[in-house]
């Protein structure tokens, strides 16, 4: 983000929310975004996430200035590398578990065998194999969450933005979830993006955005990035040369038969 | 295919709104189509008795409308049997005309001078056997309008008069006619006009009474027809009236004496050559008019170079039917107007309290990757499925309720008309009726959804996401 500015009208007012942002994100890291509330933290995702646009400044993800794209190139851009994760989960309510991770994979236009077979890796990963044909009605606020993941992860995206992920769910339950993004994060080199209060998770952070009232006020970033500071590496670590979309055969997420994270369900 | 299952699945979520709105939508649908249903049948029995007594196609002079009646002389079909002959040998025309008859129309005067009544009538000579023959043709199924015609085998000096002609000229009771109305007994006067003393005017009306007709040798009452010949000279033939028929149209009721056609041309046309005043041709199916119509033209062109005849069809000699049709018409497109107008808003309200609804739902899908086309598409389809179940529902009841009442057996009479008809309403086998409808409103509603789908498509994805 290299100058950006962003403000609200409300009424006649214009509100300011972020003011002159420069940021670099580090690839393939756990990014978290502090601040008190109505510090920006939200806005600055929405821009990160590319579901908003800056007043001024420009914002390049991956090389791209997406500022520059109209809505349906944002539209396709977000589909093809962002994924999002929602503090309210965020499901659509008349899909099935199946079908609501299944639904960014129709957009794409991915063919049904392919798709079938990555939804269930994906359900196999998150620890919901059971509940594939259950609508988010019937689950708990930790396996929609866990669907929800799952739907992020879906087309393989570079960057995952996540709204405070954690503050529905209880401290366990939002543990495994910060353990299971974790070792997302480590095995397919994904990009999280997190604004939250959670400890947990900002203990598990490689780096840490403060922000207060719209402008940013330290980053603090832990070790190399080059060699990030992360839990144990896991036997998955075989896998991880893998990356997404980076050439070769379509792993279809093969290497996660045996998830090393122990869920709780 | 995910849409369709989408949106499906988004109008099964709220079920009682769904079913309001389908609701709506079929009972709009089945106004439509009863109404339609009633309004085709009317044109179906309209149209069959129009054929029935005069056929699809009239051969007559090109003036015979404006001046023919007073002057059946001077325009007259003359030689109409060699036409007759071309027509029915022509290879164009074979299998597409089933009739063609001659007929005699003229003006004359009918008197009961029995009972010292007379009255103008319109006369008409047929081919009873063609007439017939014609009552037979019912090309749409529609419930009998004629009975078989009277004078069918009977004598040349039969005729047939119209309940309102019976009733002037005083043969009600001698016919047996029912419901027809007999005249109050004059007052009793003197020579002098004045009314006679009450003792003198009982002895005067307890004398036997004149028969009102003079019945004839078989019991039936004579009338005499007077008519005009050519050159000017009176005509009179006497006829023996066989029986008194609704004519169907209270105009025509009070003025129709039907004879046979030859005692009609030896009435007007004495000893000269007989002519007929027009050839009704009846076609095996109606929608052969424009051809036949077309053929026609060349072959009395063909046949008789320079002639002043004209080719005309139902329609244009009976133009109460194009004007029945025409109000018909207008009443029904203002009936799908008025129900589009309400399916309009109906879809429109429902959708956009969908769109109110899943407004965060809307930012989800967006945010996932969906483009605003996408979302208008969703809506859309949502529009459009309501359309379908509605209309189809509609045309569902609608073949319920026209079965019901067409097993009802109620009658109806129409404005002009001297007896009821059949009330029948046809949906069953209106197919364009039914098709029209069904995507009419399918349309409507489809395009109900457009404006709600096209808001929620332009929400912001961050306003929407944050909506609760």
């Amino acid at each position: 983000m290299s100058a950006v500015e962003k403000s609200y009208q409300m009424d006649d007012v214009t509100v300011p929310v972020l003011r002159g942002i420069d940021i670099d994100i580090r690839p393939a890291l756990f990014t978290v975004v502090l601040g008190p509330s109505g510090s920006g933290k939200t806005t600055l995702l929405n821009l990160l996430g590319c579901l908003d646009r800056p007043d001024k400044g420009s914002v390049v993800v991956s090389g791209t200035d997406v500022g520059r794209l109209n809505d349906d190139d944002l539209s396709d851009f977000r589909r093809e590398n962002i994924g999002f994760v929602f503090q309210s989960f965020n499901l659509i309510p008349v899909l099935t578990t199946f079908e609501n991770i299944e639904y960014p994979l129709i957009l794409a236009g991915m063919d049904k065998a392919r798709r079938e077979r990555r939804v269930k890796r994906l359900l196999e990963a998150v620890g919901l194999e059971e509940r594939a044909n259950n609508r988010p009605g019937q689950l708990s606020g930790g396996q929609r969450q866990r669907v929800a993941i799952a739907r992020a992860l879906a087309r393989k995206p570079k960057i995952v933005i996540a709204d405070e992920p954690t503050a529905n769910l209880d401290s366990q339950t939002g543990q495994a979830i910060i353990a299971l993004m974790r070792w997302m994060q480590l095995n397919f080199k994904i990009s999280f993006i997190f604004s939250s209060h959670d400890h947990g998770l900002i203990k598990a952070a490689d780096d840490l955005i403060v922000l207060r009232d719209g402008a940013i006020q330290s980053i603090r970033r832990k070790g190399d990035p080059s060699a990030p500071t992360a839990p144990a590496a896991s036997s998955a670590d075989t896998a991880a040369e893998h990356t997404w979309g980076a050439g070769g055969p379509d792993t279809d997420f093969a290497f996660l038969h045996e998830p090393t994270v122990v869920l709780t369900k | 295919m995910m849409t369709l299952s989408l949106a499906t699945r988004n109008l099964l979520r709220n079920r009682r709104r769904s079913l309001a709105t389908i609701l709506a939508l079929a009972i709009g649908a089945t106004a439509v189509l009863l109404f339609g249903g009633y309004s085709a049948d009317i044109r179906y029995t309209l149209l069959t008795d129009y054929v029935q007594t005069g056929g699809h196609l009239r051969i007559q002079h090109k003036d015979f409308l404006l001046f023919g009646n007073g002057n059946p002389t001077a325009y007259g079909v003359a030689g109409y049997d060699k036409i007759i002959k071309s027509i029915r040998d022509d290879p164009e025309l074979r299998g597409r005309v089933r009739i063609v008859s001659p007929m005699l129309q003229f003006g004359g005067l009918a008197g009961n001078y029995a009972a010292g009544v007379s009255r103008p009538v319109l006369g008409l000579g047929y081919e009873s056997k063609d007439v017939a023959a014609m009552r037979q043709w019912n090309e749409f199924g529609v419930a009998p309008i004629y009975g078989p015609y009277s004078l069918l085998g009977a004598s040349d000096d039969s005729a047939v008069v119209g309940v309102g002609v019976a009733r002037v000229l005083l043969l009600c009771e001698s016919l047996a006619v029912k419901n027809c109305p007999k005249p109050q007994a004059l007052a009793v006067q003197g020579k002098d006009g004045k009314a006679l003393p009450a003792d003198i005017a009982d002895l005067a009306t307890s004398e036997p009474a004149a028969p009102l007709a003079g019945p004839a040798a078989t019991g039936k009452p004579k009338i005499e027809l007077l008519a005009t010949q050519p050159r000017g000279t009176p005509n009179v033939a006497s006829l023996t009236v066989i029986a008194a028929e609704d004519q169907g149209y209270k105009e025509l009721d009070e003025v129709t004496v039907k004879l046979q056609l030859s005692q009609a041309q030896r009435l007007v046309y004495g000893r000269s050559d007989p002519r007929a005043t027009a050839l009704m041709v009846q076609l095996e199916r109606t929608s052969d008019i424009p051809a036949v119509s077309a053929r026609l033209r060349a072959l009395l062109d063909q046949a008789l170079p320079g002639n002043a005849l004209d080719v005309l069809d139902f329609e244009r000699i009976n133009p109460f039917y194009g004007e029945t049709i025409a109000l018909f018409a207008t009443i029904f497109g203002f009936i799908f107007v008025l129900i589009g107008g309400i399916v309009l808003f109906t879809v429109s309200n429902t959708m956009m309290a969908a769109v109110m609804e899943r407004t965060n739902e809307i930012g989800t899908i967006r945010a996932v990757g969906l483009r605003q086309g996408g979302v208008r598409k969703l809506f859309v389809t949502e529009g459009f499925l309501l359309g379908c179940v509605g209309a189809v529902l509609g045309v569902a009841c609608a073949l319920f309720l026209s079965a019901l009442v067409n097993s009802l057996d109620l009658s109806w009479l129409p404005p002009g008309s001297s007896s009821p008809l059949p009330l029948t309403v046809r949906v069953y086998g209106e197919v364009g009726m039914i098709v029209g409808t069904t995507v009419g409103l399918i349309v409507v509603a489809t395009l109900s959804a457009w404006l709600p789908s096209w808001r929620a498509a332009k929400l912001s994805i961050v306003d929407a996401l944050r909506h609760a």
